[in-house]
């Protein structure tokens, strides 16, 4: 802009016209303006440059993934709704939620849930009919993210804040990426996610009584849901739901309700259960295939 | 000139209005941040002058491996592993416990509101 004002050829060379002098007042003010900000920046070296500032957005991720970390190509869990009660799943949803700081609001529309107790016919919604026996239809089921191989919710993010972890299968929430437009909720078929609509910490205790202070909160416009526990998986610990539902069926003297381990290895105790129990998994017409497996 | 009067005193208290921020200012510098450094750790997880300068960087790339690579743990050059977590390493107990005498001295500063704490718990200060 300012080279196109410099005077051509033929034009009067010394006077400086009116546009051309209100460009160079202009310029100046700024750079007079700016002096006192790039003054005191430069003051330190500031000790990297421009290109690394860009290039560090290309690095890949450095780090170890932890020696008593849980590993596994293909995580799943086993729901067995027969050793389920009202007091396991309660307890499982309790634990899960306080576990992960999930705050508990009575307004259904602004309900944030990771697991939760459904009934046969909500869990199961085209496999079922009115003459069910009774002893199902009073069943507790649990439902969760299912993690599913072919995750429709992973396929519509537009920022790939959610995304399958390509070592475990794990459908993982990036909270650092998520931008709030809640495609994925309108894509997941099982309405395993909830979106954060109000302030997530007015509804959680009173400001440093955090219910785990090692595990963050979310922010207001946010979607979150189950990932598995990924945080203690990485410390060798199974997810919280699981630990609960076991430690129960002990005192019970019953079998275990949730069932959790690698379903690609076939000595697996999820693959043992699976092979020796009939099981059915939500909407499998759908094509997700879910990780999660109910025995009814 | 009509309101001669009026204008030149309604142009006097614009003009120092305007002005008001500069000249309550002047001759006054903010106080210099003044940051307490951890009693009981001595060695961050980089040398002070890569982590003043380039924390952001560091953070940013622990989250990308912990959340998404699921690569957790940092080893430094010369071998010593640390939990990539902010909340948990950080701010633990052992070093930055006070999030108020560390990070915010220089983000209140320079007037910089990070988004970390959105979601991430800063430690507990007894105050």
């Amino acid at each position: 802009m300012l080279g196109l004002s410099y005077p051509t050829e033929g034009e009067e060379v010394m006077g400086v016209n009116r546009r051309r002098f209100l460009e160079i007042a202009g310029v100046s003010m700024l750079a007079f303006g700016a002096s006192p900000v790039t003054e005191v920046l430069a003051e330190e070296e500031l000790g990297f440059t421009l290109p690394e500032t860009i290039f560090h957005f290309f690095k890949k991720p450095v780090g170890a993934v932890g020696r008593e970390a849980l590993k596994a190509k293909r995580w799943a869990m086993v729901v067995d709704a027969g050793q389920l009660d009202e007091e396991i799943a309660a307890a499982c949803r309790e634990v899960c939620h306080k576990v992960h700081n999930v705050p508990h609001i009575d307004n259904p529309k602004h309900e944030i849930k990771w697991i939760w107790e459904e009934d046969y016919e909500h869990t199961f919604t085209d496999q079922q009919h009115e003459l069910i026996s009774d002893e199902i239809k009073k069943l507790p089921f649990l439902v969760l993210c299912n993690n599913c191989l072919n995750p429709p919710c992973v396929r519509v993010c537009p920022t790939k804040a959610t995304f399958k972890r390509k070592t475990d299968g794990i459908v993982m929430m990036d909270m650092h990426r998520c931008i709030g437009c809640r495609f994925c909720m309108a894509a997941c078929p099982y309405g395993s996610r909830s979106f954060n609509w109000v302030d997530p910490r007015k509804y959680l205790p009173a400001e440093e009584n955090w219910d785990n202070p090692e595990y963050p909160t979310r922010m207001k416009g946010v979607v979150e849901k189950c990932t598995f526990c990924v945080e203690r998986l990485a410390k060798g610990l199974i997810p919280a739901c699981v630990e609960v539902a076991q430690d129960l069926a002990k005192k019970k003297g019953r079998k275990p309700a949730l069932i959790f381990g690698d379903l690609e290895d076939p000595n697996s105790e999820v693959r043992q259960v699976l092979r020796s129990n009939y099981s059915i998994r939500r909407k499998p017409t759908l094509g997700t295939n879910p990780n999660v497996y109910y025995i009814v | 000139m009509y309101d001669g009067g009026k204008i030149i005193t309604g142009l006097i208290i614009g003009v120092v209005l305007l002005t008001y921020p500069v000249w309550s200012n002047l001759g006054k510098a903010a106080s210099k941040p003044d940051i307490k450094l951890p009693v009981k750790e001595k060695l961050c997880v980089e040398s002070k002058d890569y982590m003043r300068n380039k924390h952001m960087q560091v953070l940013d790339i622990w989250r990308d491996s912990a959340v998404r690579a699921a690569k957790r743990v940092y080893v430094t050059e010369d071998g010593r592993a640390y939990e990539m977590s902010l909340q948990n390493t950080c701010m633990s107990q052992n070093c930055h416990a006070k999030k108020t005498e560390f990070c915010d001295q220089c983000h209140n500063y320079t007037g910089v509101r990070p988004y970390c704490w959105d979601c991430h718990i800063p430690p507990k200060e007894k105050k």
